[in-house]
């Protein structure tokens, strides 16, 4: 019924149109600017990802990034170096800059990896149920006892710190809580009628999943990999300053805290900077997780 | 404060039929346990029994040879195949042997005991810090949703949320012991003074997180329609926030509070490293550079202990504040 009535109107945007109802996707755009903490956070993003990208326009990796000039060591903000000098005579907004570009691509595949790993179990148990939920699930109990950053230490510890392994290592200690993510909202669209309807007409339970269980329960998988990612960006500078993630002269938010502790008390800028890049990509994805949070998933608005 | 719905409650969950239930659902949860920490060693002893790197060359160094090599693999075992070796490490463990370090050639149980204390003190201080401070201003944000004082802590909260507990701990040692030299910048020979800011550190966070749950559950409780019937029954506002509002916002405060415990003990790694403090989060640091095998091992065993028991604390406390749950339970056992 519905179906045919759709079909006399050449696109679902017209049939929107002449009922006077605006389509799903402009309610939810409507409802997310509505949101402005959220789009601030957007906004931060994006200024964000935007610098990463255009790192190298802002400064030459080899002539600034990891160059050093003894003679300007420590040096305070200035003209020349509007975030000041590091300890071994490098410019600290270059290294930011650059530093920017790790964090988020770390950051960002990890969870991508998570994702697929992850996403796949969790699909698999909360589509199928019975005893294949509950391998999965006991397997991923496991792992569940111990924190992610302690998890992500263990496993990188034994591959090595090269950026591909932290992207494995880190993506593979979310793995457990993506899983039950992926696995809740897979169980909560599994008995919709469109399921059944799909098996009634000899779908398979492979497409099933991908074209109509994953594609309706994607909201709140959306709103934990945002603050997934912001958790894994932490993890990635975490794990740098303590030694274990990536290694120096190359820039990361991390390490470049680690090694400019010891100078901090005579130039406060080498740490503040770092410090302030981490916290404001965190804040940024947070504020943007939240405000998808209400827009995709409004039972869950505070 | 006349008695109303609590002192009944209380009287059923310590009867003796109660206590017996509960006994038993404890038992349940710490046998339950076993199987845990085992897929748990074999995973970290395999990843570390695979890392590329003889362990014999980190203990000899500078007097390494083939001959000194392979007899210290005899004596530590290592020459025994692998399952060989990962049965003999569960066997020691079962007898609380939590094996001998490779680095110190001291057991890795008494380097535990000496380093546990300071970071449970950490931990516990953290907690505390959360909770006292986190519950009342959500809750007092919460009775007065559009106050000055009620805006900044959503900031305050928001902020809070975001900042790293490394940087927050360097900004901390700056100010507070650098320039003011109120507190000791590292190490813990200073009794309370040199647990303060570790904890504030790693408990930042989590304080932030437990302030948003309780404020936005609060405000959802007081909206009940409960709480508009016990108001209009002529209670006072005190005290229908204390005895009806709050034991019903408090559930997921209480399931963040748990969950955090995990993540404190990840965030103790990073505060004993900023504070060096001599812990078992600098020890797994420390071990892991080391490629000290049984020691890494003994650290991750232990806060995997402590964040499965602090989850039974917590089921525990849900029992005991939600009757449903206490239900629950009784149905269980009787089964």
């Amino acid at each position: 019924m519905i179906e045919q009535t759709a079909k006399a109107y050449a696109t679902r945007k017209e049939f929107y149109r002449q009922f006077g109802r605006k389509s799903r996707g402009a309610q939810m755009r409507r409802r997310f600017l509505k949101n402005k903490t959220a789009v601030i956070g957007m906004i931060l993003f994006l200024l964000i990802v935007i610098t990463a990208i255009c790192a190298p326009l802002i400064a030459d990796y080899k002539g600034v990034a990891i160059k050093q000039i003894r003679s300007e060591r420590l040096q305070p903000p200035s003209a020349r170096h509007w975030l000041g000098v590091d300890e071994m005579g490098r410019d600290v907004l270059a290294r930011i800059v650059h530093g920017a570009r790790i964090s988020l691509v770390v950051g960002i595949l990890a969870i991508g990896v998570s994702l697929l790993i992850g996403g796949t179990l969790g699909a698999l148990a909360g589509f199928y149920s019975g005893w294949v939920d509950n391998v999965i699930m006991r397997a991923m109990d496991v792992f569940l006892c111990l924190p992610d950053v302690l998890l992500a230490l263990a496993i990188v510890a034994s591959f090595g710190t090269s950026q591909v392994n932290l992207i494995i290592s880190i993506g593979l200690a979310f793995t457990p809580k993506m899983s039950r993510v992926v696995r809740a909202a897979v169980m909560s669209v599994r008995s919709n009628e469109y399921v059944e309807a799909a098996r009634s007409i000899g779908a398979r339970n492979g497409r099933i999943i991908l074209r109509h269980v994953l594609i309706n329960c994607i909201g709140p998988i959306i709103v934990q990999v945002t603050l997934y990612v912001a958790n894994a960006i932490l993890t990635v500078s975490a794990l740098s300053f303590i030694g274990l993630g990536i290694q120096a002269p190359t820039p990361e938010w991390g390490n470049m805290l680690a090694s400019g502790r010891d100078y901090a008390r005579d130039a406060v800028h080498i740490v503040m900077a770092p410090g302030l890049a981490i916290f404001f990509t965190i804040l940024s994805l947070n504020l943007l997780g939240d405000g998808l949070r209400d827009t995709l998933d409004p039972r869950l608005k505070q | 404060m006349g008695g109303s719905s609590y002192p009944p409650l209380r009287a059923i969950y310590k009867s003796t039929e109660r206590v017996d239930g509960m006994y038993k659902y404890i038992l349940g949860r710490l046998i339950v346990l076993v199987p845990v920490i085992l897929a748990l060693t074999f995973v970290v002893f395999t990843i570390m029994y695979f890392t590329p790197g003889d362990p014999t060359a980190v203990i000899l160094g500078n007097e390494y040879s083939e001959e000194a090599s392979s007899h210290l693999k005899a004596q530590l075992g290592l020459d025994k195949p692998f399952f060989v070796q990962y049965v003999n490490y569960v066997a020691g463990l079962c007898q609380g042997n939590f094996g001998m370090s490779y680095i110190t050639r001291a057991p890795v149980g008494q380097q535990l005991s000496a380093r546990f204390p300071n970071t449970f003190k950490i931990v516990i201080a953290a907690m505390v810090f959360t909770v006292v401070l986190g519950i009342p201003i959500g809750v007092y944000s919460a009775t007065k949703p559009n106050s000055v004082f009620s805006n900044i802590t959503m900031v305050v909260g928001l902020l809070g949320v975001s900042l790293p507990i490394f940087w927050l701990g360097l900004m901390l040692i700056l100010l507070f012991s650098v320039n003011l030299g109120w507190l000791p910048s590292s190490g813990m020979d200073h009794g309370f003074k040199s647990i303060i800011m570790p904890a504030v550190a790693v408990g930042a966070n989590y304080m932030a997180n437990v302030m948003r749950t309780t404020r936005s559950s609060m405000l959802e409780a007081v909206q009940q329609d409960y709480i508009r019937t016990a108001r209009a029954k002529g209670v006072s506002r005190g005290a229908v926030i204390r005895r009806h509002a709050l034991p019903n916002a408090l559930m997921p405060t209480i399931t963040v509070v748990g969950m955090n415990m995990g993540a404190l003990l990840g965030g103790v790694v990073l505060t004993e490293t900023v504070f060096s403090i001599p812990g078992t989060g600098r020890m797994l640091v420390e071990t892991i550079k080391s490629r000290d095998t049984p020691s890494v091992l003994g650290c991750l065993v232990i806060m995997a202990l402590c964040v499965a028991i602090s989850n039974l604390i917590v089921d525990l406390i849900y029992a005991y504040i939600d009757p449903r749950i206490k239900a629950q339970y009784k149905k269980e056992v009787a089964q």
